[in-house]
């Protein structure tokens, strides 16, 4: 089933007459001429869970917005910057008034005067597809009385949160906050602000289109509706494809995606993200739904919908250590588990791979991600912790296997290129040699 | 304080050469280090008075524009420092001095900011940005190998900044690279060398590879040849974004 997908190739969709020519920004006009409680009550209804992360119900986080007068803001998040995510990419590229729409619907239902679309610096692109149409729904008059811009950032990570992305677009660093106040009653400037991820927001004149109960019946009971699954890493046909949430991970990964090369076995995936702790290639994990619920209880999360399959051919510790290092880069500084720990499990996974490490080094390691999680603002130093911590969970054995055979490299490389077996070197000359 | 030899270990080779040219402290980096007393006797930089402080007509227009769109000027420092940025090559005192006059702040704040984010230089760079993404997808997919080979084509021709990416959001067609802000992928290492001498030509970079042209992954894997018609949703919006003033280089 194709919602969001459907005929997006479609050639000039992105202009404003073609979009219009397939009953495009009908859906706003009815949402403008409804009551506001009663938009909120259709995606209330709907059940439509975010789609950027932590699959908090939209309609209920809609709620907690204070009613009546005042600046209010809605923020579109469309810092896509989840490693193995590009969805939104896509998405706004080939349907940007769709999400103008959306935003329209959104700011109606909870009465914001402001809107803003956070992108991505990197898409550039994007970006100026975004700004045109804007500039072609504002000359015709669709927006009305909101304040709405596309605010381009310059490349961080930490600003696809919540709280940081706030801090961004108020021109600072991007450091998160504390929570609560949660941004719905104390967000931009200190206003009331509803933040939602892109492909959330483009859901909403769709909820508006069928109504909120019909939409409903799509997908499983507590995961309603599609989703669009970015697919990458080694699978023969990576991109994204639009499913119903519920249809099995095998299908995903085989069925739509064509699986890993030829004569490889998927080793391990990540169900959503680089931030989901992955689940082994075994036919337990990939036979589980493809939803919310179902992935939780297998030990994981759908995060932001983005599978990156690893398959047999690749060390588990190559896979690690780009992970471990992607966060480190990454982790804004603020709070000191996050910073040190993100760094010194960089450094214990470099001895690991130079052969340095000792067998204690994976149980430190484990303490250091126990000592992360839940106690920073934000959750990037959990992003990296759970990955990391499932992966020694499941391939316990292959980290330790690489750790003798890189210690034995070691030992051989410090003996030099033409050294013969053990017992016709003398140990302590060879030794004292490498010191002078 | 005398220019030392070119650093080739921030990143690209040439952009060493260039960032050379910007002083070093005698212990080798570009700031003071952190046991060397500040001067307390030197004030604070101070906002930059905007009779002294000359902006470029086409700046001072987009910074105005920025800081009038949302309801706490201060939002739009991001937006400007990108805008300075694209004028001058990269955030150089100067740069940093004229959006710190027309926004009213001050130098050390902007500073602060402008070092948080990655697209931001620091120090000189060539003319052509080519960030090439060697996150989990694209490196499962060799993206490593092509970094260097992208470094091997440009060799030292200053005019290349080339720089290994966190995931530019572009898995389905890794190994890729972002040039010049034009997505193209996935790449082989024969067409690093291509790339390089396209970008010299003048010429658009890999069209046939471009990431716009491409329709979603169900069309584009059921249909036998690869279509190179249109991108969707591209051409047609370049020429209205000069209304935003955020048009293409």
């Amino acid at each position: 089933m194709e919602l969001l997908f459907d005929n997006i190739d479609e050639p000039g969709l992105h202009t404003l007459d073609v979009y219009r020519a397939r009953g495009g920004w009908d859906m706003a006009a009815r949402a403008l001429a409804m009551a506001p409680e009663d938009v909120l009550g259709e995606l209330q209804a709907s059940g439509v869970r975010g789609r950027g992360g932590a699959g908090f119900a939209m309609g209920t986080k809609a709620g907690f917005l204070p009613k009546g007068e005042g600046d209010k803001f809605l923020v579109c998040n469309a810092d896509e910057s989840e490693p193995g995510t590009f969805k939104d990419r896509e998405l706004m590229q080939k349907n940007p008034h769709l999400l103008l729409e959306g935003i329209v619907v959104a700011a109606h239902a909870v009465q914001a005067n402001n809107a803003f679309i956070y992108i991505r610096g990197e898409y550039d692109y994007v970006a100026d597809i975004l700004d045109a149409s804007l500039t072609e729904a504002k000359a015709a008059g669709l927006i009305g009385e909101l304040n709405c811009w596309v605010h381009r950032g310059a490349g961080a990570y930490i600003c696809g949160e919540e709280t940081a992305l706030l801090d961004s677009l108020e021109g600072k660093r991007g450091n998160p906050r504390l929570k609560p106040p949660f941004p719905a009653v104390q967000g931009l400037y200190q206003g009331p602000t509803l933040i939602n991820n892109v492909e959330t927001l483009m859901n909403a004149p769709i909820i508006m289109r069928m109504g909120g109960a019909e939409y409903a019946k799509i997908g499983t009971e507590r995961s309603t509706g599609t989703k669009i699954v970015s697919v990458s890493g080694c699978v023969q046909r990576p991109g994204n494809y639009e499913v119903t949430l519920g249809t099995p991970t095998r299908e995903i990964i085989y069925d739509l995606a064509g699986g890993p090369p030829e004569g490889t076995d998927v080793k391990f995936f990540f169900p959503g993200g680089s931030s989901a702790p992955v689940l082994p290639g075994t036919d337990e994990y990939l036979d589980v739904p493809y939803d919310f619920d179902a992935l939780q209880e297998a030990g994981s999360m759908l995060g932001s919908g983005a599978i990156i399959v690893v398959d047999t051919s690749v060390p588990v510790l190559d896979v690690a250590l780009k992970t471990a290092k992607f966060y480190r880069h990454e982790s804004c500084g603020k709070c000191t588990p996050c910073r040190e720990g993100t760094n010194w499990t960089v450094k214990m996974l470099e001895r690991i791979e130079t052969g340095q490490a000792t067998p204690m080094d994976l149980d430190i390691m484990a303490s250091v991600c126990d000592n992360i999680i839940g106690h920073c603002l934000c959750v990037l130093g959990d992003a990296m912790a759970m990955p990391i911590g499932s992966m020694i969970k499941h391939f316990r054995a292959e980290f330790e296997e690489h750790m003798d055979r890189a210690q034995l490299a070691a030992t051989e490389m410090s003996r030099g290129p033409h050294a013969g077996p053990y017992d016709s070197v003398d140990p302590v000359g060879e030794a004292t040699a490498e010191l002078v | 304080m005398s220019l030392s030899e070119p650093d080739v270990d921030r990143g690209g080779r040439a952009q060493g050469r260039l960032a050379a040219l910007v002083r070093r402290y005698e212990h080798g980096s570009r700031v003071p280090g952190w046991d060397e007393a500040a001067d307390l006797d030197k004030d604070p930089a101070v906002v930059p008075d905007p009779a002294t402080t000359p902006v470029p007509e086409g700046l001072s227009g987009l910074f105005e524009d920025y800081m009038g769109r949302y309801p706490d000027r201060r939002s739009a420092s991001i937006p400007c420092l990108r805008a300075a940025q694209r004028h001058h090559g990269w955030l150089s005192p100067t740069a940093i001095e004229q959006v710190a006059a027309s926004m009213a702040l001050t130098p050390g704040y902007l500073i602060a900011v402008a070092t948080f984010y990655d697209m931001f230089e620091h120090a000189p760079v060539g003319p052509h940005t080519i960030y090439v993404c060697t996150n989990i997808s694209c490196s499962l997919r060799g993206a490593d190998k092509l970094y260097e080979a992208m470094l091997d084509a440009a060799g030292d021709d200053i005019a290349f900044n080339i720089r290994s990416f966190e995931c530019l959001g572009a898995c389905d067609i890794a190994p890729m690279a972002s040039v010049n802000g034009v997505y193209v992928g996935p790449m082989t290492l024969e067409e690093a060398p291509t790339l390089v001498k396209q970008l010299r030509d003048g010429a658009e970079p890999l069209p046939d590879k471009q990431l716009r042209r491409r329709p979603i992954a169900r069309t584009w894997w059921a249909s036998g040849e690869r279509p190179t018609g249109e991108p969707a949703g591209g051409r047609g919006a370049e020429g209205q974004t000069a209304a935003n003033n955020e048009g293409e280089e």
